[in-house]
């Protein structure tokens, strides 16, 4: 069967892998290269070295960026599964109007994030003016106005994982939980989380690498403002490529840096929580 | 035990119900916000429009004529059902075979595709849009194809898991029975990956529909998807008509909210499946 199949290549596989090719492959191995060049338009690419990463390195709106996004993506990560997990818990326990919620709370998800980001700017900036302030007053209101954002976006998606994974866990291992004696918080700790950890490991990664690669909404939340200090990573990259003529080889490095960066935290995290997974 | 219960029970329901409640207030207040006069909105956001401040629909007017919203919504439409529909298509086709027919070309085609889920779009943001110009792909036709390459990788993966669970079996009788391994895929293999070919449409719905950044540098400044339309409605120096906004904002709502309605169930399986499978 598998020879009579293989002589279908140039159907079946064929324009899959020219598309993944041109949109992916060859961008990304070309970008690999870039970053060691310095060039306007891919033709007079001259190589550099390292020096584009030195100048990454050595870059201030980088490192700004680098240290805004690492901490607004621990502050999100932890806050979005935190109220997405209890949530769940309350979804599951609860049965009245159980669909209902979860559609009201899953809707976020689905609207774009440039209108996310509008929508959250008319309503911090609502409540800011009360005091005279605006988002883009001091970088901490922004900080705050992505969190919330995320929050607003992710719980519900977060949530619905949740669910699934605490409906899964069986009802007699609680219940024998309960008879020896367990109480309420022991049960979540030593028998629910353990046995819902996939759907942490799943939050965990989802949460995390959404927080990182932040962008549509920093872009029409602040766009980094004020004084691009509330610019995540990749709206800093995408500064530098289209705002910074002959910049373009330091925009492609801090690119890299930035896949480098987000490849690891998948890696490490998926290592982590999968040891912790259990079989129910 | 069944008073104490009931009681827990109402409880919750009250929680999740001014939980509920204020999740929803955004999009009401930016609703709200969509009948007011321009200069009103930034004052008094939460506010419900009075005779002084309600507009009508001037917003909708200025905003539609503004944007262009029309031909927006056309080309979000035109791009998004057509870019998902190949990607179905084509994704599910190369997952099967490769499935199937393991040799070590495949085998490592499949690792590189899983590999290019965990690559950020800045990675290859200007290499992609340079490569795209020269191909002349920087068109409504052209982008489809950015899209199947740029979204097989998800794609690919969820639809290589659903094969591996399939029996083969089913495929060799159909062999021997006389059809050939297109008439097998399409008569017998396809149907039968119907539940994950739903997902994987969910799912690239939802990043097409919404996606900004690559139709922006791919086809941008031609032609508007909606999220680049309400982009550009902020001029330079920062200033936004708020009236038009908000009535973009809602009609960008709008149909997302109606999608997701009548495919609610679809919706939150793939969502849960695409988790589960990642």
């Amino acid at each position: 069967m598998q020879k009579s199949i293989k002589k279908y290549f140039a159907l079946f596989a064929l324009p899959t892998i020219i598309a993944f090719s041109v949109a992916f492959v060859i961008p990304f191995l070309l970008g690999v290269y870039l970053s060691f060049t310095e060039f306007t338009t891919v033709n007079d690419a001259k190589w550099v070295g390292l020096s584009n990463y030195v100048k990454a390195f050595s870059n201030q709106d980088f490192l700004n960026a680098l240290w805004f996004t690492v901490k607004f993506t621990l502050v999100s990560v932890l806050t979005i599964n935190v109220f997405a997990f209890s949530l769940a818990m309350l979804l599951t326990r609860g049965k009245r109007g159980t669909n209902l919620f979860r559609t009201v709370f899953f809707m976020p998800n689905l609207i774009g994030g440039i209108v996310l980001g509008y929508i959250w700017q008319l309503i911090i900036n609502g409540v800011l003016y009360n005091f005279d302030l605006t988002l883009t007053s001091d970088p901490k209101y922004g900080f705050w106005g992505l969190v919330v954002l995320m929050n607003w976006q992710l719980i519900g998606y977060m949530m619905i994982i949740y669910v699934a994974g605490i409906q899964n866990v069986p009802k007699d291992v609680i219940e024998v939980a309960k008879i020896d004696g367990a109480s309420k918080f022991q049960v979540l700790r030593n028998v629910t989380l353990p046995l819902v950890m996939p759907s942490i490991t799943i939050c965990l990664f989802l949460s995390l690498s959404n927080s990182f690669k932040l962008f549509d909404q920093n872009l029409a939340l602040t766009a980094g403002a004020p004084a691009k200090q509330t610019a995540m990573l990749a709206l800093d990259i995408y500064n530098t490529f289209y705002g910074k003529t002959g910049w373009e080889g330091v925009g492609q490095a801090k690119a890299v840096v930035f896949f480098v960066l987000v490849a690891m935290i998948a890696l490490v995290q998926l290592l982590i929580t999968r040891r912790k997974e259990v079989e129910s | 035990m069944q008073k104490t219960n009931k009681g827990a029970d109402a409880l919750i329901f009250l929680i999740l119900f001014v939980l509920a409640v204020a999740f929803i207030s955004p999009i009401l207040i930016v609703l709200m916000n969509s009948f007011k006069g321009k200069f009103f909105i930034s004052d008094t956001p939460f506010l419900f429009p009075n005779s002084q401040t309600f507009s009508g629909i001037s917003n909708y007017t200025s905003g539609i004529a503004k944007t262009d919203f029309i031909s927006a919504f056309g080309m979000s439409l035109f791009i998004t059902v057509f870019s998902v529909g190949v990607i179905v298509l084509f994704t599910s086709m190369t997952a099967w075979y490769i499935t199937r027919v393991k040799t070590k070309f495949n085998q490592l085609l499949y690792y590189i595709f899983v590999f290019s889920m965990i690559v950020p779009f800045q990675m290859v943001m200007f290499t992609m849009t340079k490569t795209a110009n020269v191909l002349n792909l920087d068109n409504p036709i052209g982008i489809i194809f950015i899209y199947l390459g740029f979204g097989s990788g998800l794609s690919v993966f969820l639809f290589s898991g659903f094969v591996k669970s399939i029996p083969i079996e089913i495929e060799e009788a159909v062999m021997i029975d006389g059809c050939n391994p297109a008439q097998s895929f399409f008569k017998v293999v396809l149907p039968i990956l119907k539940p994950i070919a739903i997902t994987v449409a969910i799912l690239n719905v939802m990043w097409v529909w919404n996606d900004y950044l690559l139709p922006d540098l791919v086809i941008g400044s031609e032609y508007k998807t909606i999220p680049i339309a309400i982009q550009y409605l902020k001029g330079g120096y920062g200033s936004i008509d708020m009236g038009a906004m908000m009535a973009m904002l809602v009609l960008a709502i709008v149909p997302i909210v109606i999608f997701y309605l009548l495919c609610q169930k679809y919706i939150i399986e793939g969502v849960v499946a695409g988790a589960v499978k990642g």
